[in-house]
């Protein structure tokens, strides 16, 4: 009994974190529609700013749930001035831009701060689940995702910024004729999904290994669960994170974490050949 | 004159479409434009909407210079489009797509989309409904009411009538006409139903290897021989 709670609690943490790595993605590569291979390096800047943050003397929560976020949102905007807006429909070009810059931020960061790997202590401490212990913190990354989802969608369903937004990545020609500069908007879009990639690599740093290359561990669970989320991003993604998270988790419980990524992966390429629009191609059609 | 062209040109690429356009509107007018496929009449439309850059010759609209104008600066000055093939907001709702319309509206949004519904009465129950589900002549009364939220001074019709069933092309005419009636709006329209061009056009601009070449009354345009000639189409 005890341990069927031990393994549901990590089994949402698990989909916790699947769907924080994944949010942001969601918006630059669902919604965008732009192969932002550098999304792992995103990631990666959001937990060294926490890392560097709490190390020198910020507190824990402010660096991991708003400086880490709004640096590499900052960092997105950067980035989507100085690249990405000029390869808008360029899809191939965008890969490679991004996979440039990925490799560019690794190298930067390593010769800055080192190839070694860095920590902070997961705050919270334990709680029981029957005579297991488990960590606090678990917790707090499942209620940050929750919110993140629950933001998101509040922000794209029930603000005029959302309505453009939506409007503009579906035809921003037609934006353009009702007075929204969809250059603008982009811009903001990028950013905003480089913030949740951030507030991902702050939230997770606590309990991830900081170091340069740790991104390369989250691209391709989030690019295989954004699609096989499909169009309706937040939807979708929560689906299939939900979905990925529970094979995963349940795999490596069985057998290793090794056998739980190749896990996740085999059914990932199972659903895509179902379901080559993704989850929400084929149910929830109408959700977002 | 509200909008005032000169020898423009452009084109798609190295492919020149307008050779040297040059007419006016002035304000309150209701002009169409008429011509056979591939004469100009889209690529005129989005030159002026600013989608094309013009490769000469110039655009005014109330008196200032807009030829290097982006979309969004014209659909600012007060320019409305209502393009081909409508481009409605397919994932959006129908009520959701008036909102896009209410972004340069200056007054309050649910207002205006009820003033405007009222001149929609079909759009009404459709509201919650992605506007990708709708027909496309219920497709077409969105994007006309659409445009409208925003009150535009002018607004550019491009082939509204164009997979529409008569029912709905009746009752557009007669929103137009009822529209005219009530507000100080400036039309110009691309139009290939030649009984929707002559029942909203005071003049009727011809329009023929990218140049403007004629002027008619919509009276003249009735008679089916004389237009067989400019049209091809012997309607």
């Amino acid at each position: 009994m005890a341990l069927t709670g031990l393994l549901l609690f990590n089994t949402l943490t698990g989909i916790a974190t699947l769907v924080l790595i994944c949010l942001g993605l969601g918006i630059i590569y669902g919604m965008m529609k732009i192969i932002n291979l550098a999304h792992g390096e995103f990631v990666m800047l959001g937990a060294y700013v926490t890392v560097f943050a709490a190390n020198a003397g910020v507190n824990l929560w402010v660096a991991m749930l708003i400086l880490a976020p709004v640096a590499v949102g900052l960092i997105g905007l950067v980035v989507e001035r100085c690249f990405i807006r000029f390869l808008y429909g360029r899809i191939i070009d965008t890969m490679l831009a991004s996979w440039g810059l990925s490799l560019a931020i690794i190298g930067i960061v390593t010769s800055l701060f080192g190839n070694t790997v860095r920590g902070i202590s997961a705050p919270l401490g334990s709680f029981p689940i029957g005579h297991y212990r488990t960590s606090l913190y678990g917790v707090f990354i499942i209620a940050v995702a929750v919110l993140a989802v629950v933001g998101l969608y509040a922000l794209l369903r029930m603000t005029r910024f959302g309505l453009v937004v939506r409007a503009t990545m579906g035809n921003p020609r037609m934006a353009a004729a009702l007075g929204v500069a969809p250059p603008r908007i982009y811009m903001a879009t990028f950013a905003l999904g480089a913030g949740f990639a951030g507030l991902a690599g702050g939230v997770l740093a606590p309990v991830s290994g900081v170091s340069p290359v740790m991104g390369a561990a989250f691209i391709a669970r989030a690019f295989i669960t954004v699609l096989g989320g499909g169009p309706a991003i937040i939807t979708g993604t929560s689906i299939a994170s939900a979905l990925f998270g529970s094979i995963d988790e349940f795999a490596t419980f069985l057998t290793t974490p090794v056998f739980g990524q190749v896990a996740l992966l085999l059914a990932a390429i199972i659903m895509i050949r179902f379901l080559p629009q993704g989850i929400t191609g084929r149910v929830f059609r109408r959700s977002l | 004159m509200m909008l005032s062209v000169q020898g423009l040109r452009s084109g798609y690429g190295r492919i020149p479409i307008l050779a040297g356009v040059t007419f006016a509107v002035a304000e309150g007018e209701f002009v169409g434009i008429l011509g056979h496929n591939g004469m100009g009449k889209t690529t005129l439309l989005r030159t002026l909407m600013g989608y094309l850059p013009a490769t000469a010759g110039t655009v005014s609209f109330e008196g200032r210079d807009i030829t290097a104008g982006t979309p969004t600066a014209r659909a600012r000055a007060g320019i409305g489009f209502v393009p081909q093939g409508r481009e409605i907001f397919s994932s959006l709702s129908v009520y959701e797509n008036l909102r896009m319309g209410c972004l340069l509206s200056r007054s309050d949004e649910r207002r205006t989309i009820e003033e405007v519904l009222e001149m929609f009465p079909r759009l009404k129950r459709l509201l919650d409904r992605p506007g990708g589900a709708l027909s496309g002549g219920e497709q077409q009364l969105l994007a006309l009411a659409r445009c409208l939220c925003g009150a535009p001074k002018l607004i550019l019709l491009d082939e509204p009538t164009e997979g529409i069933q008569p029912s709905i092309i009746e009752e557009i005419i007669e929103t137009l006409q009822a529209l005219r009636r009530v507000r100080e709006v400036t039309f110009i329209l691309v139009e290939q139903n030649l009984k929707f061009l002559t029942a909203l056009s005071q003049r009727i601009l011809i329009i023929q290897k990218g140049q403007i070449t004629r002027e008619m009354s919509p009276e003249a345009i009735a008679d089916p021989e004389l237009i067989a000639e400019f049209v091809g189409m012997g309607a």
